[in-house]
Parts: structure tokens; C-alpha cells; sequence
């Protein structure tokens, strides 16, 4: 545990971890082979697996970040960023108090949020054929 | 009588009973033993006691010359008794409890290794039960508490291996189970022929002495 | 209020102006938090999309209203609030607004136009000493209950006292406090212990029913086994200390300060079935462990009598040192005293000149 001095906490990886890191990307290596052989996409929710302080941060430093980076505004802001393996998304949902609620690496092209839904699709073209009739 | 209230109760009342009757079994039985005393020899000792008790403690103790069915005993045996001891005094949850009756401690060694010399003292355990039921000497001298022996030292190695594994019952019955099981041995124990624990070495000892005394090889 | 819970709860989202992204980001919340895999997001989606709303009744009892306090811990739309806007919160006495006997009588009402389909949710355990010792306008905690529960669909008992009499319930128990499942024998019980429980524990069985309509797989306590499945032991992060052998020896020293295993100072993990290693606490924060305190078993019965929150599992409970000098001294006098007749009876045979049989040998 160390002080950083504005009042923050930050934890810092001991020696001995659950050791989560290399399983986990050796997942994410196994995703993305199944994604260009049969296009199957794979998500992997970060919440339901047991780490020790700082580990979580030492996953997220090895994914790093990519070239497309997203912000959702729907029940609280959600972040989609892509790491930097391209087809390696992590998703990150917040309410609108800012805190987690759900936490995932999704491997596919593109997460199923970030497309245009067909119901919002139909709504928004009744609204414009309300707006030009 | 609930999980809790069983596992409260084997740690508490159930723990004293079993000391208690441990305690005065092996005492009672060892000071018997004693004081039966040995009977005078009035004959001029040409050899010494001590040095024909202490070695025929040694010789005793190991044949490197056994084959055959005596050899497999000793070896089956020195493994299982050495798995006992290791699993009893090197296991760190069994550690505490000697430093909570006897205020000393020492190391301890990773569960993965008790893990694994449990299974393999489990295993030898059973591997001495086919040879006495295999071997027609050891067969037609066995008794029901040579049976029985071997029972209740098997069980806490079963019992402890399942509530370490947390297998087929909720945690605490499975620790309730264990512990109980340790009473039941050290209820027993005084009893059977288990209480070689505290017998053997003065047993080994009076052998030589007698011989020692007379001046020859035991 | 019965129309209203004629719409589906798609509807129901979509008419508070949640699109269909909001829809599904709820639904990936929700899957997370009912700790299913993320795969099943879509027929979660499906499930939650026609499903109608519950009406949710919920009676305090002898309690200290620390699972309510959990449960509510985040303010406006969270997945917890979504939750409890799904649902049709048709009476809880701490958070309504109403009071007196109009509370009741909307209780009432509630019961009657949902007969057979509310859930029942209680929180506290329920004194059979006296039954006066807790009433709720006047009517006890007893009758309140089983009144209640004639027209429930299923029960969920929030929290250890509900689930196992909890603190009420330690040592002597001078209200005589039972849990539900003690009065209750004819409904489907789901307990959530734990004191408090985690709150997305308690908003993840309740959105598995919202979602499936159907009571969780439970375990031999009744509790689902999506939360209560493994033993906080299993899922320890500090698994590995323990498995070494490096243990914290007091509260301050170099082992505590390291973060190693904490059974020495009387963790009950090893013994305990909930979430906290994995699920966490204030949205993942931490746990007790983690924070460098034992768990005290919070989700298990009796854990208030379980032998001390600082004494280690494998430990008697009671002091054995006394005993043993006394046993020890009753051991070497008995001795003595059998040793002393054997003599005697060898020295009579003797005397006797009786005649050494094979019987003698054989003992």
C-alpha cells in the first residue's frame, strides 16, 4: 500500500499474487484464435474472478490501450476502449454515480453495444418521419 | 443438535473428555508398568545394562538385513509413522493447537506437501492392512484390536484429507468430523495396543538390559 | 397500481426513456451480478424482456436494519434502483413514505390484488419467548409473518437473522428469536445470510427471480449457490500465504503488514460459504480479509457462539492446561494404586504357591 500524497491509496502488487495474469491472457490469446478461425466472439467477466490488490492493475497495464477508445451515455457512462491487440475490447459500465458495475474483455470485432440497436433504429426513424411529416 | 453446535461442542467439552481420558489412560498404564519393577539379580553383572538396553534400542529399531515379508512390514511401516508425524506435527492448523495446550512452537511445512505425504501415508496404510490379511502368520495372529488399531489411526487421515478438500459435506461438519475423530483415537488409545507410543523404547531397553547385564547379544 | 403491473418490464424501461443500449448494459450488469457467465447476457436480455413486475412486500423484524442499509448504499439509477423500479416495492417500513395505518392498509391491498404471485422479503429474526416483544402496529412479529406469508409466491430471508436468528439468536437468546424457515414449513425459502449480506447478493436473487421466475438452486442451507457455493477459503486471494505457511501472528506485525494469511488470528474462511473473496464489498472495493481483519463467518448459523472471532479454527474453544495437571496427577496416582494391587495379588499366589496357568501368560 503506498500514499501517493493527493490522498489517494494505490495498491501496489506484492510478491506473491493468485497469479491471474498469465491465465488470463492466455485466454485472451485463445479468443482471438477462435475469432479469425469461426468468427465466435468471447467475453470474459473480470468480476467474478478473485485478485489480489493490484493485480487488476497489472492486467489492465498489460492490455493496454489501442486506437479506438468510446464513451457511452445510457444509465450512467460506460467506457469501451480497445487494448492495444486490436479485436481485444475491455468494457467497463458505470452507473451514474461513477462506480463499477460491470467490468468485462470482450474479443470480437466489435462489442455488441457499440452497434446501433434495431429498436432504437425504428424509434429514432418515427421521431424523424414525425419531425419532416 | 446443529452443524455449529456440534463443531462448538467437539472443540470444547468433547476435547476435554478425550484429554482427560488420555492423559490418566497412558499415565495409569505406564506407572502400572513400572511399578512392577524387575526383579533382583544377585548375580555378578559381566556385561553392562544401559549400554545392552541402548543398543538393542538401535538394533531394534532397524533391520537392514530383513527380506521378505519382514521387509515389507518395516519399510510400509517407517513410511506410514513417518507420514503420521509429519502430517500430525508439521500441518500449521495442527501446530496451533500443541501451542495452545503446550505454549511451544515450531515451523511449519506448505499444506501441498501434507497434502500429498497425507494421500501417500493414506495409500501405505493400506498396503499394511493387505499384508496382514494376505500374509497366513499375521492373519491367524491378528486380533480385533489389531483391527480396530488400524481403524482409528486411518480415520483422522481420511477425515482431515476430506475437510481440507471440503468433500461431499458442508466445511464445519466436515472439521466437527475430523476433530471427533482425533478423540475417538486419543479415547481409545490408552486402551489398545497403540500405547506403544510410550512403551516401545523402554520395552527395547529392558530386553537389552537383561541381556546386557548377563554380558551377552540380545 | 394493478395496470401498472400488467406491462412487461421492457416496457416498463423503455416508458422511462432507457434505450435499447441502456437495455442491454443493464442486462450485462445484471448477468454479472447474478454471477452467471457472460454468455447468457442475451437470453437474460430475452427472460427480462417479458417479465412482468412482482410485487415485493417486505417486513422488518428484530433486526438493526443493516441489510436495508446495504442494499441501499447507492442513490439514483444503479442497477440496485433499476431494480427496485422493476419491482413494485409495494410495502417496506423504513423506506415508504406512508406510515400508520395507511401503510397498512396498503399492505394489504397489495396482498390481496397479488395473492399468490408477491414475494415476501424479510429481514430479522422473529422473538417466540414473548411475542410482544416486537409488534408492528400493534400486530407481533409472529402473526405478521405468518399472515403475510399465506399469499407468497416464495420468501426470501435477508440476512442472518432471517435466515438463522443471527445476532438474536446468540447466547442465552433471551427472546427466544427464530428464523423464518423455523415458523415458515409450507413456501420456498431462499436465505441470504450474512450480516449484513453483500447488497448485490441480495439484488442478484432478487433479479433472478425478476428475470427467471424461478427460485435459484439452493444449497442444504437454502442459500443460492451461485454466492454461497464455494467457501470464502477457496476463493481467498490470500490462498497462497496459507498454503506456504506464512501467517500473520498479531494485528501490527511484519505478517499482517505483508498481507499474509490471517488463520491464526481466528479467520473462519475456511469454515464459510459467501462472495466477499470474489463479489467484494462497495462495488469490489474489498473484504474483511483484505482490509487485514479474519472473517468472522458473518453467513453461517451461530457464528456469534462459533468459539470466538479470534481463535483459530483448529483450537479448543476451552482451557485444557488445568485439566491435564489433574488428570495427570489422577493417571500416575491410579497407576500407583493398580501397581501397589498387583503386587499384593502376586505376593498372595505366591504365598499361596498357586500354579502359573497358561490363562496368566495369555494376559
Amino acid at each position: 500500500m503506498k500514499d501517493t500524497g493527493t490522498g489517494e491509496l494505490r495498491v501496489e502488487a506484492g510478491e506473491f499474487l493468485t497469479c491471474n495474469v498469465e491465465p488470463l491472457l492466455h485466454e485472451v490469446r485463445h479468443g482471438l484464435a477462435r475469432l479469425l478461425e469461426t468468427g465466435e466472439t468471447t467475453t470474459i467477466d473480470l468480476r467474478g474472478i478473485p485478485m489480489s490488490p493490484g493485480e487488476e492493475d497489472r492486467i489492465m497495464d498489460e492490455l493496454g490501450q489501442g486506437e479506438v477508445k468510446a464513451q457511452l451515455s445510457a444509465l450512467g457512462p460506460s467506457d469501451i476502449i480497445e487494448t492495444r491487440f486490436p479485436g481485444v475490447w475491455l468494457v467497463i459500465h458505470h452507473n451514474s454515480e461513477n462506480e463499477v458495475i460491470g467490468k468485462f474483455i470482450e474479443v470480437c470485432e466489435i462489442p455488441q453495444i457499440l452497434r446501433a440497436q434495431r429498436e432504437d433504429i425504428h424509434h429514432g426513424l418515427a421521431e424523424l418521419a414525425e419531425r419532416l411529416a | 443438535m446443529t452443524e455449529v453446535e456440534f463443531l462448538i461442542w467437539v472443540r470444547g467439552p468433547g476435547f476435554q473428555i478425550a484429554t482427560v481420558i488420555f492423559v490418566v489412560g497412558i499415565l495409569l498404564r505406564l506407572f502400572e508398568i513400572l511399578m512392577m519393577g524387575r526383579k533382583v539379580n544377585l548375580a555378578e553383572p559381566k556385561g553392562s545394562e544401559m549400554a545392552g538396553g541402548m543398543r538393542t534400542i538401535m538394533t531394534r529399531s532397524l533391520h537392514l538385513a530383513a527380506t521378505g515379508s519382514s521387509a515389507y512390514s518395516q519399510t510400509a511401516g517407517y513410511i506410514f509413522h513417518i507420514g503420521l508425524f509429519v502430517t500430525i506435527l508439521l500441518f500449521a492448523p495442527h501446530i496451533l493447537v500443541f501451542q495452545e495446550v503446550f505454549g511451544v512452537k515450531w515451523p511449519s511445512l506448505p499444506t501441498t506437501a501434507i497434502d500429498a505425504i497425507t494421500v501417500i501415508t493414506i495409500i501405505t496404510m493400506f498396503a499394511v492392512l493387505a499384508h496382514r490379511l494376505q500374509n497366513p502368520v499375521i492373519r491367524f495372529l491378528s486380533t480385533f484390536d489389531d483391527y480396530f488399531a488400524w481403524f482409528v489411526t486411518l480415520l483422522p487421515l481420511v477425515t482431515g484429507y476430506l475437510a481440507f478438500h471440503r468433500i461431499g459435506l458442508p466445511a464445519p461438519s466436515l472439521l466437527a468430523i475430523h476433530i471427533l475423530s482425533v478423540e475417538l483415537l486419543m479415547v481409545v488409545f490408552p486402551f489398545t495396543k497403540l500405547t506403544h507410543a510410550f512403551t516401545l523404547f523402554l520395552a527395547r531397553w529392558y530386553n537389552g538390559a537383561i541381556s546386557g547385564y548377563r554380558g551377552v547379544e540380545s | 397500481m394493478s395496470n401498472e403491473n400488467e406491462k412487461t418490464l421492457g416496457e416498463v424501461l423503455r416508458l422511462q426513456g432507457i434505450t435499447r443500449r441502456g437495455f442491454l448494459k443493464f442486462c450485462a450488469a445484471t448477468t454479472s451480478l447474478m454471477a452467471l457467465p457472460p454468455a447468457m447476457v442475451s437470453r437474460v436480455a430475452e427472460a427480462l424482456e417479458n417479465a412482468r413486475r412482482p410485487s415485493v412486500i417486505w417486513l422488518s423484524f428484530q433486526e438493526c436494519t443493516g441489510c436495508t442499509e446495504s442494499l441501499t448504499r447507492s442513490h439514483s439509477p444503479t442497477i440496485e434502483g433499476l431494480i427496485f423500479n422493476a419491482i413494485s416495492l409495494d410495502y417496506h417500513h423504513t423506506l415508504q413514505a406512508a406510515s400508520g395505518t395507511a401503510a397498512e392498509e396498503a399492505r394489504k391491498q397489495a396482498m390481496q390484488d397479488n395473492y399468490g404471485k408477491y414475494i415476501l422479503v424479510v429481514d430479522g429474526s422473529i422473538p417466540q419467548a414473548n411475542p410482544q416483544y416486537s409488534t408492528i402496529a400493534g400486530v407481533s412479529n409472529l402473526d405478521m409473518l405468518e399472515e403475510t406469508a399465506k399469499g407468497a409466491a416464495a420468501i426470501v430471508a435477508v440476512g442472518s437473522c432471517a435466515s438463522f436468528g443471527g445476532i438474536p439468536h446468540a447466547h442465552p437468546n433471551p427472546t427466544g428469536a427464530v428464523a423464518v424457515s423455523d415458523i415458515i414449513k409450507d413456501k420456498p425459502i431462499i436465505n441470504v445470510s450474512g450480516c449484513p449480506p453483500i447488497p448485490v447478493v441480495i439484488s442478484g436473487v432478487l433479479a433472478q427471480y425478476l428475470t427467471f421466475g424461478s427460485i435459484p438452486e439452493l444449497d442444504e442451507l437454502h442459500r443460492p449457490l451461485a454466492f454461497y457455493g464455494k467457501a470464502i477459503h477457496d476463493r481467498c486471494y490470500r490462498r497462497p500465504f496459507y498454503d506456504k505457511g506464512l501467517f500473520a501472528e498479531s494485528f501490527d506485525d511484519e505478517g499482517a503488514k505483508k498481507g499474509w494469511c490471517l488463520y491464526k488470528l481466528g479467520c473462519k474462511g475456511p469454515t464459510t460459504y459467501n462472495a466477499c473473496a470474489t463479489t467484494k464489498w462497495n462495488e469490489g472495493t474489498s473484504f474483511p480479509i483484505e482490509s487485514g481483519h479474519p472473517c468472522l463467518g458473518c453467513s453461517q448459523p451461530d457464528f456469534w457462539d462459533g468459539g470466538g472471532f479470534y481463535k483459530a479454527l483448529s483450537i479448543p474453544t476451552e482451557n485444557i492446561t488445568r485439566n491435564i495437571i489433574y488428570a495427570s496427577a489422577a493417571g500416575i496416582a491410579a497407576g500407583v494404586a493398580v501397581g501397589v494391587m498387583n503386587k499384593a495379588k502376586k505376593a498372595r499366589a505366591n504365598k499361596s504357591h498357586q500354579k502359573t496357568t497358561i490363562d496368566d501368560l495369555k494376559k
